[in-house]
């Protein structure tokens, strides 16, 4: 009963040899995967693959230099290219998509500048890659749920995670949820099916395949899953149980990869050789799609497409965004130090989301640059009001160190809840007591 | 039908000399290194019938798919049988969607089965070998184990089993024999849990299917088709995080868990006959977290500690609770503790024999303790 062993002997029970002699004793449901042989000498019966065979010695190249075609619906300048590209969103919803990139942005840049002055013990902006966010999250049902990596902040914005959520997270005070056990911008919420963000990478891929799967098998099987990832995290091996599991249970999942250019300071050419990840796809057998990740259209049009095959056909798609990571990967790294500020000038000034979306929208005429100022100032108050707030809260009470281990406080951590309890108390001078809610 | 083919075989006979012999290859077998020896039924749960481990274990997925309709069971070739006759008739019963292969792939596994918990499923999801568990130990150490805690509760994967066949098999080797339970001891937020008996088995398999924190159970395959009980056909649960006492004595506490049970009790036998030791044996069944307090009660009463593993001594479980009773109980202790374990080396191969913590080890340590 070896694994080697057994595997070759369940082959053989299901493969060629049932088809003869063991056929009565196998369940017939078992036998609907098995494949019937035809009796031609010029046509391959391997299980599994519909192919012919070639006599000339030929490898298969793969297509790196004219590879998978990027989706674009608006240039540059905002204009559509192809007017029957166009969603025709009307002005409030582009408003609304344009408040929840430009917002993220300033909260983005006020934060920043909080990390450096110590105020906060790290943070990540999402310079550049606004227009993914809010573009794939606006094409979703709000029911639907989101698997994230970290750099996603603009999908909850857009359903509506208040600023005072966001910075109660970073400032880990009483108001978070997870009683700020996770770094900052480790964000979760319930009520707007965003799974709470952790560190590990790639790991939510797999798990987002899934609750896909749960979801399909579930009362509410209209519902479909997104699972965000950057290339760099395609690399792991979580990435490739994630696509080939949703494949071959037909996972009704969206795996959206946002392809910054960047992994911290490893190029995409030290991460892969082949066509990005969307080349990947089809090698699963999942229907794949690389898209303008600064266009916010293109990618709200491929993700609106993508959901409705998710949900009616139950079946995963693989999206790729190509954008730019403009900022740093994190308050802890400059990267200054493995790439040009001309390179990073562009992306910012040259080919940026935010900047193409609001000529959009201005040729549309549901912008000016009169609204633009007095929504920059609104906004920045509120940031900076959401932020002292935040900052003045107390932090949780010491004890939920041991809550939320386990769904009850076992008996053992009862005890170390206790003794620490002790020991402070004994100690207080020596703890931050005053900056958290009382034991 | 096919579970009627497969068992009538004669080439899977548990007899391993009886099947060879048939096909014509004589072999020395060895002796199992233990004796089972069937519990009482527990008719307080109602009409008992015959069952071996696996079917046992059957007999309770089985129960959770019927009951509980958003139950899933899946791994590697779960859905003709699985390679150790667990899941035989489940997908038939209750179709390919929730009782279905996956990938081969275990850091797949365990992620798909933690989101699929997480989104409302009850899942079961099975590691062919708990020697092929540590594809998955990412999934189950910073995720499964951290779901609750790190989002505060908005999200947790409590509805998530992962059912692993374990321990020494006779000529399992390295990979075919771990008894991974330490490794998953350290880490806070998962339940681990390793049944000696059928009864047992099906008991604790659904208090870890029903408890609502992520769950490592933990089988000793040795006993799949060696142990035989009168097992209740119906639902119902033996609690977790609670040990047994089996066999009740004065002189010295003997602690394990798993098949090594069956090892100690004939140990607490031949102690009583040949050093006239009264021995007290306690099966641990849940090893995290783990009663102390079953364990330290007895102590206090015996003033002796054996504790016995298949796993290797060092930074075994055996370990903790070593440390944990010298704490406790520094001043009822007789003689230091005893820790009768796998050597540190991997498992090896035709050495097995010599491997072992078996009764003969565990009974020259009990000698020792008693002329201490």
């Amino acid at each position: 009963m070896f694994r080697l062993l057994t595997r070759a002997v369940s082959k053989t029970r299901y493969g060629i040899l049932c088809q003869n002699s063991t056929k009565k004793c196998i369940p017939a449901s078992f036998l609907k995967n098995s494949y019937s042989i035809e009796a031609t000498d010029d046509k391959p019966q391997y299980p599994g693959y519909k192919t012919e065979y070639v006599h000339k010695l030929e490898f298969l190249e793969p297509n790196t230099e004219d590879g998978i075609p990027v989706y674009r619906v608006m240039s540059r300048e905002g204009a559509i290219i192809d007017e029957t590209q166009d969603p025709k969103l009307d002005n409030e919803t582009l408003v609304k998509m344009y408040k929840s990139m430009s917002m993220l942005n300033s909260m983005d840049r006020i934060m920043y500048e909080s990390q450096r002055q110590g105020r906060i013990s790290f943070y990540m902006t999402n310079y550049g890659e606004e227009g993914t966010h809010v573009g794939s999250a606006a094409a979703l049902e709000d029911r639907d749920l989101v698997f994230g990596q970290y750099r996603e902040a603009g999908v909850l914005m857009w359903r509506g995670f208040s600023l005072g959520e966001f910075m109660d997270q970073c400032y880990a005070n009483i108001n978070d949820p997870a009683q700020g056990r996770q770094m900052p911008v480790h964000y979760g919420s319930k009520k707007l099916n965003f799974y709470t963000i952790s560190s590990p990478l790639a790991t939510q891929m797999p798990q987002a395949a899934g609750a896909a799967y749960a979801v399909k098998l579930s009362e509410e099987p209209d519902r479909c899953v997104i699972c965000y990832f950057g290339e760099g995290a395609a690399s792991e091996g979580d990435a490739h149980a994630a696509l080939n599991f949703a494949a071959t249970l037909d996972a009704p999942c969206i795996f959206f990869c946002r392809n910054n250019g960047y992994a911290i300071s490893t190029p995409t050419s030290d991460q892969y050789r082949g066509d990005g990840i969307g080349g990947r796809g089809p090698g699963y057998g999942i229907i794949t799609i690389r898209v303008d990740g600064n266009d916010l259209l293109a990618v709200y049009n491929a993700t609106k497409r993508a959901r409705k095959i998710a949900v009616e056909e139950s079946r995963p798609v693989l999206i790729e965004a190509m954008t730019y990571r403009v900022g740093h990967h994190s308050t802890s790294d400059d990267s200054s130090a493995y790439r040009s500020v001309d390179e990073v000038n562009y992306w910012d000034k040259k080919d940026h989301p935010i900047n193409r979306f609001r000529l959009y929208i201005t040729k549309r005429g549901a912008w000016d640059d009169d609204k633009d100022k007095e929504w920059k100032k609104l906004s920045r108050k509120q940031i900076m009001e959401a932020f002292a707030a935040s900052e003045k809260r107390l932090k949780p009470s010491p004890k939920h160190l041991f809550t939320d281990v386990y769904h009850d406080v076992p008996a053992h951590l009862q005890k170390q809840m206790n003794e620490m309890r002790e020991h402070v108390k004994k100690y207080k001078e020596h703890y931050p007591l005053n900056n958290h809610e009382p034991m | 039908m096919f579970r009627y083919c497969v068992s009538k075989s004669p080439l899977l006979k548990t007899c391993k000399g009886q099947a060879l012999r048939i096909i014509g290859i004589q072999t020395t077998v060895r002796d199992a290194h233990f004796k089972f020896v069937a519990d009482p039924p527990k008719r307080e749960f109602g009409e008992t019938q015959k069952m071996n481990l696996f079917q046992s274990l059957t007999s309770a997925m089985d129960i959770t798919l019927e009951n509980d309709p958003t139950a899933l069971v899946f791994g590697e070739d779960v859905a003709f049988g699985g390679v150790f006759r667990c899941t035989v008739g489940l997908a038939d019963k209750f179709g390919g969607h929730r009782v279905f292969n996956t990938p081969l792939c275990e850091q797949g596994i365990v992620g798909f089965a933690i989101g699929a918990a997480s989104a409302g499923a009850t899942t079961i999801a099975e590691i062919q070998f708990a020697d092929y568990i540590f594809p998955a130990f990412d999934q189950i150490v910073n995720e499964a184990a951290k779901y609750r805690y790190r989002s505060g509760g908005l999200f947790e994967c409590g509805k998530l089993t992962i059912r692993a066949p374990c321990s020494a098999v006779g000529h399992g080797a390295l990979y075919h024999s771990q008894t991974p339970e330490a490794c998953f001891a350290h880490v806070p937020g998962l339940k681990v849990v390793m049944p000696r008996s059928c009864i047992q088995a099906k008991g604790l398999l659904l208090a870890c299917i029903q408890d609502p924190n992520p769950c490592i159970f933990l089988e000793p395959k040795v006993l799949y088709r060696s142990a035989e009980e009168e097992v209740p056909i119906g639902e119902f649960t033996l609690p977790l995080g609670k040990a047994e006492v089996l066999i009740e004595g004065s002189d010295v506490t003997l602690v394990g868990y798993g098949t090594q049970i069956h090892v100690l009790k004939e140990v607490a036998q031949m102690a009583g006959e040949k050093l006239g030791a009264s021995c007290e044996v306690i099966d641990l069944a849940t090893i995290l977290p783990w009663d102390s307090d079953t364990v330290c009660k007895s102590v206090e009463k015996t003033g002796r500690l054996l504790v016995s593993h298949e796993a290797p001594l060092t930074a075994g479980f055996a370990g903790e609770i070593a440390s944990t009773v010298q704490k406790e109980c520094f001043l009822n202790l007789e003689c230091p503790i005893e820790r009768i374990c796998g050597y540190d080396t991997p498992f090896p191969h035709i050495f097995e024999p010599f491997y072992m913590p078996d009764k003969w080890r565990c009974f020259e340590a009990i000698k020792k303790m008693m002329n201490y």
